[in-house]
């Protein structure tokens, strides 16, 4: 029913992804279906790499690290925003069309008053996004 | 498995030599909840920045009588006791860039050596152009031409002590018009041309060095590592931050209060709305209201777009005030003020045994103090645009193209208004300082267009100025990251306007240029420094070899 799964991940953050990943997974596993990993990052130094190839590194080894062992077709993109803060959720809907998939499995916090103030990443993912959309929370 | 070929990023960066350190991006930050909204600050620098700056918020705004006089003394002290020190401070920052551009260390890139520009070259020019200048063009760019004009043609002047009481540069030149007007234009040149984009192009050099070269946190700390090692994490590098983000806050809070007072005499000018403290608290918040939404909409739909309205009604201005404004004496004067600046240059620049003590002191030294309190936020904001750049393109782009800028804007708008004021219109030189723009304009056809044009203008730099620079303190006081959450730019943003409003009520226009001036002295020592890390930093770089370059076609 999917042929690509778009899974976006926060490698700052891998920690909090577990469950979002595992689903996506078993999703994929599923389905059959084959599992990009999409990350974003920025052209300044930051916690996770010091320049944008070795973000792009980092990514891939992730994923390899993650999806290697499930056998199914793993793929990783890395994506370097001028302004991560502001238009990271805009990124995660381009490249879900760009890349081609029909399904986007992501992490997101449970909604508080904040997000009506600050759109949360799934949150505007899910209502702008032509794909389906699993939010894990 | 993601091949180089299917990954966003286009092309690899190349050699580089980054610098070796325990050190981990937003290792001191602390993530916390306040409230509904999550925050990532580095822990003493926004602590100690921010709870100072709510301090001084609320602490001019109960003692507003009194502070007014004590800064304005502090100005007076800070410019006349060290003029010498910035006068030196800022040659050598103009001799080091202008070495860089013809040494081999020019050929080094930003972000590697493969690394490829973010920006085109208008978004980008756009970018630097807004945030470096921004008011002070329009606030100054007649009012100062006519200053010196005047000065100069009414001669040297001297008190019973036998110090100059004129306001003349240098030698001034008693009635002869075309004599003081190249000197007041020389001078006009010399505090908008190479010196100031000099001292933004050091800071933005040694930023992008350190960090898309380097892989140290875009903070100015991280300037400073191979001078004080591993102790930039530390209190070193706590103090040298939180002089930046004040540095950064006094200097655009003047900018601010320099943008609101023109508005409003503009708007006064044109509509009757009168100047009073009221309604330039208004023109603040509604200013930093429209600043807000840009920084929400982050840096490419908020500020570069903005940045590039920017630029487009400037060079409508610009275009008006060539083409009706005497055409051919501006293009004219275009030439012979650069010529008249390479000439006065040397004896402008000279720090010490300078007998136009008020000019000296009173003019350069209070610009000088002024563009460095702005070097942390302008810099920074430059370094972040300016990945993939050469280290000679990128100085070629921050230093002559700009001051070559400044120097048609001045000609035009200064030397028309000159140009009136010998033809008998005594209405620009008799009008106030932020008037002095609106007067000129009434003189051309169209007025009413132009002078709108004009506050509009005054207005969306002032939003440039505004965004941009909460941009950059939010992200010193987030130990560098560029990620941090948005609500932290919206505390930033809003305390720029609430600093600005103090200090327009604490004894005005005075009191925002005295805390501009007092927190650029500490700060030029800092960047006296920073030129010694960028040639440290430089050397131990490979030098830079484009797409094009031999060396990349051989590991094809």
């Amino acid at each position: 029913m999917y042929q690509k799964m778009l899974v976006p991940v926060d490698l700052a953050h891998i920690d909090k992804m577990e469950k979002a990943i595992q689903t996506a997974i078993d999703l994929a596993t599923h389905y059959k279906s084959e599992l990009c990993f999409l990350a974003v990052g920025t052209n300044t130094p930051s916690s996770v790499a010091h320049s944008p190839k070795e973000f792009e590194q980092k990514l891939s080894d992730f994923a390899q690290e993650t999806a290697g062992e499930s056998g199914l077709k793993v793929s990783a993109d890395a994506e370097i925003a001028h302004d991560l803060a502001t238009d990271l959720s805009k990124i995660l809907v381009r490249k879900a069309d760009e890349l081609g998939t029909d399904v986007i499995v992501m992490a997101s916090h449970i909604p508080g008053i904040a997000d009506h103030i600050f759109s949360s990443h799934g949150g505007y993912v899910a209502s702008h996004a032509d794909q389906s959309v699993f939010l894990v929370r | 498995m993601g091949s180089e070929a299917d990954t966003g990023i286009e092309s690899p960066d190349g050699a580089a030599n980054p610098i070796e350190t325990d050190y981990e991006i937003g290792q001191d930050n602390i993530q916390t909840e306040i409230g509904p909204f999550g925050l990532d600050v580095h822990n003493p620098v926004f602590m100690i920045s921010g709870l100072s700056i709510v301090a001084f918020v609320f602490l001019t705004l109960a003692f507003q009588e009194s502070v007014g006089p004590m800064f304005n003394d502090l100005r007076g002290w800070l410019t006349s006791t060290f003029d010498w020190f910035f006068l030196s401070a800022a040659n050598i920052f103009v001799i080091l860039c202008l070495f860089l551009i013809v040494s081999p260390l020019g050929r080094v890139r930003l972000g590697g050596a493969d690394a490829t520009p973010d920006y085109s070259y208008s978004g980008w020019f756009a970018m630097l152009f807004a945030a470096g200048m921004g008011i002070g063009l329009m606030f100054y760019g007649v009012s100062e031409p006519i200053s010196h004009f005047s000065s100069s043609i009414g001669g040297t002047a001297f008190g019973d002590d036998g110090m100059r009481t004129d306001w003349a540069p240098l030698g001034a030149a008693v009635g002869d018009a075309d004599a003081a007007f190249d000197l007041g234009m020389a001078a006009t040149i010399f505090h908008w041309g190479l010196h100031p984009w000099a001292i933004y192009a050091t800071v933005a050099l040694a930023l992008a060095l350190f960090s898309f070269n380097k892989g140290l946190p875009l903070t100015m700390r991280s300037v400073f590592y191979p001078i004080f090692g591993e102790r930039v994490w530390g209190w070193t590098g706590h103090v040298i931050d939180i002089l930046a983000v004040f540095a950064t806050l006094f200097g655009l809070a003047t900018s601010l209060g320099f943008g609101a007072e023109q508005a409003n005499a503009g708007l006064d000018f044109l509509f009757g709305i009168s100047v009073t403290d009221g309604s330039k608290v208004f023109l603040i918040i509604a200013i930093t209201g429209v600043a807000l939404i840009s920084v929400l909409a982050g840096l490419d739909a908020g500020v570069k777009r903005l940045s590039e309205i920017n630029m487009v009604l400037a060079a409508l201005l610009l275009l008006f005030v060539v083409l009706v404004g005497p055409t051919m004496d501006i293009i004219k004067g275009f030439f012979t003020s650069l010529v008249a600046y390479v000439e006065y240059l040397p004896a402008l620049s000279n720090p010490v045994g300078r007998a136009d003590t008020n000019f000296s002191q009173g003019w350069t030294s209070f610009y000088w103090a002024w563009w460095i309190s702005w070097s942390p936020f302008v810099g920074m904001f430059i370094a972040r645009v300016s990945r993939g750049r050469t280290v000679r393109e990128f100085i070629t782009c921050v230093l002559i193209i700009p001051s070559l800028v400044c120097v048609f804007w001045m000609t035009a708008f200064g030397g028309t208004a000159v140009h009136m004021v010998s033809e008998g219109v005594t209405a620009i030189a008799e009008a106030g300082l932020p008037i002095k723009l609106f007067t000129m304009l009434e003189q051309l056809p169209m007025h009413a267009i132009t002078s709108f044009l004009g506050i509009i203008l005054v207005i969306v730099f002032f939003v440039t100025s505004s965004d941009s620079g909460s941009l950059v303190i939010d992200t010193i006081t987030a130990g560098g990251k560029v990620d941090a959450p948005v609500p932290q730019r919206v505390f930033w943003c809003t305390f720029e306007g609430l600093v600005a409003i103090a200090l327009l009520l604490g004894g005005g226009l005075g009191s925002l240029q005295a805390m501009a001036v007092s927190t650029g002295f500490p700060f030029a020592i800092v960047l006296l420094l920073a030129c010694f890390s960028i040639i440290q930093g430089l050397r131990t770089e490979p030098a830079a070899v484009g797409p094009k370059s031999e060396a990349t076609k051989a590991d094809d």
